[in-house]
């Protein structure tokens, strides 16, 4: 039985646990407080406004509960504002989380209009092309030596992995390809076999 | 659905369980966006103080809109009158984020509402009922929120239409295949937008609630009723500690479904607005029946 947690503070929560209901995902978790994580294999960060849901994270005993979290080795995926969350460096302000050894440019697409769809395949995921979605997103400016490139697009690094922690620019959640979370719920399951 | 119109629905998607402020200037975005509100209204007067003041409300000054998205790194927001395809066309050209076809604003068209599918840039729209939500949809919103009664600090009107919206959602969800052209007539809907909602329990696009929200139990209520996330116009700024109440209405959202939180964040918190009770409001001064 793996229980997928989902930080539900504010952003794209239930587009997540749609996709992780439909790879068979039964028990998921909408986290608000910190207690609710001991129950969980691996965590999801949505996407949503970096600003509002890092606010109440550094307000609230869950930001050193996710940081104990990552650090026991269980998986951690951010897709955009959780990307946000967990860099080291973000453009322009203080960082939340500080897991992931990247430098973040924020909206660094720009605004609205500026939001876009492409593909592009991702060796590590799968072999096919996967749609990738882009909404005022961040792109990665730097990364540390412990990180790995998962995808680069146009010169802009926006997928990469770091031992348990991977981040993406783009929303996979907001498309009807389940391989990323496929990947993610892959990752958990090693942890766990490892940890058996 | 084209790309562009699913991006835009999209980016209401990411503001999900948050809060959209109504700003008046630079200063007061920046205090939204430190509060974590997930967007920003730019407007010249909120609608409690358009409602007081009366007379033609029109688009704000796009230079005052200007100054607010080099202020904050969140979405930005502004209102045209419905109908009025040029102050969108205005709109589109600034780069704002997105554009509420509002009935706060004076109407300008008696007929028709802007053919937003001819823009890129995204619409929020008002609707009291499932039938103006999906016309709204059809000529290409990207968001919906309840109308609720503007400026007033009375949440009464937004309750009524978040429940019937989704009251009416629950009833189309029982219907058989045969039902839905008769619904589709009745509600002056889409066929295939009534098809959706049928077929999925829910509107096509996210739908907040706006309209008369005053307190964290008001936004609280509205989640529970079942709003995606909401907007606050005179609510936050006509209250006389803007700072914590806007903070802790952002909480609310987050946790509308703890009463034990609910009440924490409830204490302390400064006078809210002053309301109106609808009761008194003559039926012309009422903004929700402008554009349906």
């Amino acid at each position: 039985m793996t229980t997928i947690g989902i930080l539900a503070l504010q952003g794209g929560i239930e587009e997540h646990q749609a996709h992780l209901n439909r790879l068979g995902i039964k028990h998921i978790v909408a986290v608000k407080k910190a207690g609710q994580l001991a129950a969980c294999q691996g965590l999801i960060l949505p996407g949503g406004e970096s600003t509002a849901i890092g606010k109440t994270l550094r307000e609230s005993p869950l930001l050193q509960a996710i940081t104990g979290f990552a650090k026991q080795g269980k998986p951690v995926w951010g897709t955009c504002a959780g990307l946000i969350l967990l860099a080291q460096n973000i453009s322009g302000e203080n960082n939340y989380l500080g897991l992931l050894q990247i430098s973040v440019c924020r909206n660094g697409y720009g605004r609205q209009l500026d939001s876009f769809k492409t593909t592009a395949v991702i060796p590590e995921v799968s072999e096919q092309p996967l749609p990738l979605v882009f909404i005022r997103a961040p792109y990665i400016s730097q990364i540390g030596p412990g990180v790995k490139v998962l995808l680069k697009l146009n010169q802009k690094i926006v997928a990469v992995k770091q031992k348990n922690i991977i981040a993406t620019s783009f929303h996979p959640e907001l498309t009807d390809d389940l391989s990323f979370h496929r990947y993610f719920l892959e990752l958990v399951q090693t942890a766990n076999d490892q940890k058996k | 659905m084209s790309e562009r119109a699913q991006l835009n629905k999209n980016l209401a998607q990411m503001l999900k369980n948050g809060v959209i402020m109504d700003v008046t200037n630079p200063e007061q975005a920046r205090l939204a966006e430190k509060a974590g509100a997930v967007a920003v209204m730019a407007l010249e007067r909120v609608p409690a103080d358009l409602r007081k003041q009366g007379g033609v409300a029109r688009m704000s000054d796009p230079g005052m809109i200007k100054e607010i998205m080099e202020a904050v790194s969140i979405p930005v927001m502004a209102k045209v009158r419905i109908g009025h395809f040029v102050e969108a066309q205005i709109l589109q050209a600034l780069g704002l984020d997105y554009i509420d076809e509002s009935e706060v604003l004076t109407p300008t068209d008696q007929e028709n509402h802007i053919d937003k599918t001819a823009f890129t840039i995204p619409f929020v729209c008002g609707a009291r009922n499932l039938g103006e939500a999906l016309r709204r949809i059809g000529e290409g919103a990207s968001m919906i929120r309840s109308k609720g009664e503007a400026g007033t600090g009375n949440i009464i009107e937004a309750v009524s239409h978040m429940r019937a919206i989704n009251n009416a959602i629950k009833r189309l969800t029982t219907l058989s295949r045969e039902e839905l052209m008769a619904t589709s007539r009745d509600l002056a809907a889409p066929l295939h937008l009534v098809e959706f909602v049928a077929a999925n329990g829910r509107l096509p696009v996210v739908n907040f609630a706006a309209g008369g929200i005053a307190t964290p139990a008001d936004a609280a209520l509205m989640m529970q009723l079942g709003a995606d996330g909401v907007f606050v116009g005179s609510g936050v700024f006509k209250s006389t500690n803007p700072e914590k109440r806007a903070r802790a209405i952002v909480l609310a959202v987050t946790h509308y479904n703890d009463p034990v939180t609910l009440l924490e964040i409830s204490k302390n918190l400064g006078e809210p607005m002053v309301g109106i009770n609808l009761d008194l409001l003559d039926k012309t001064e009422r903004l929700a029946e402008r554009g349906c």
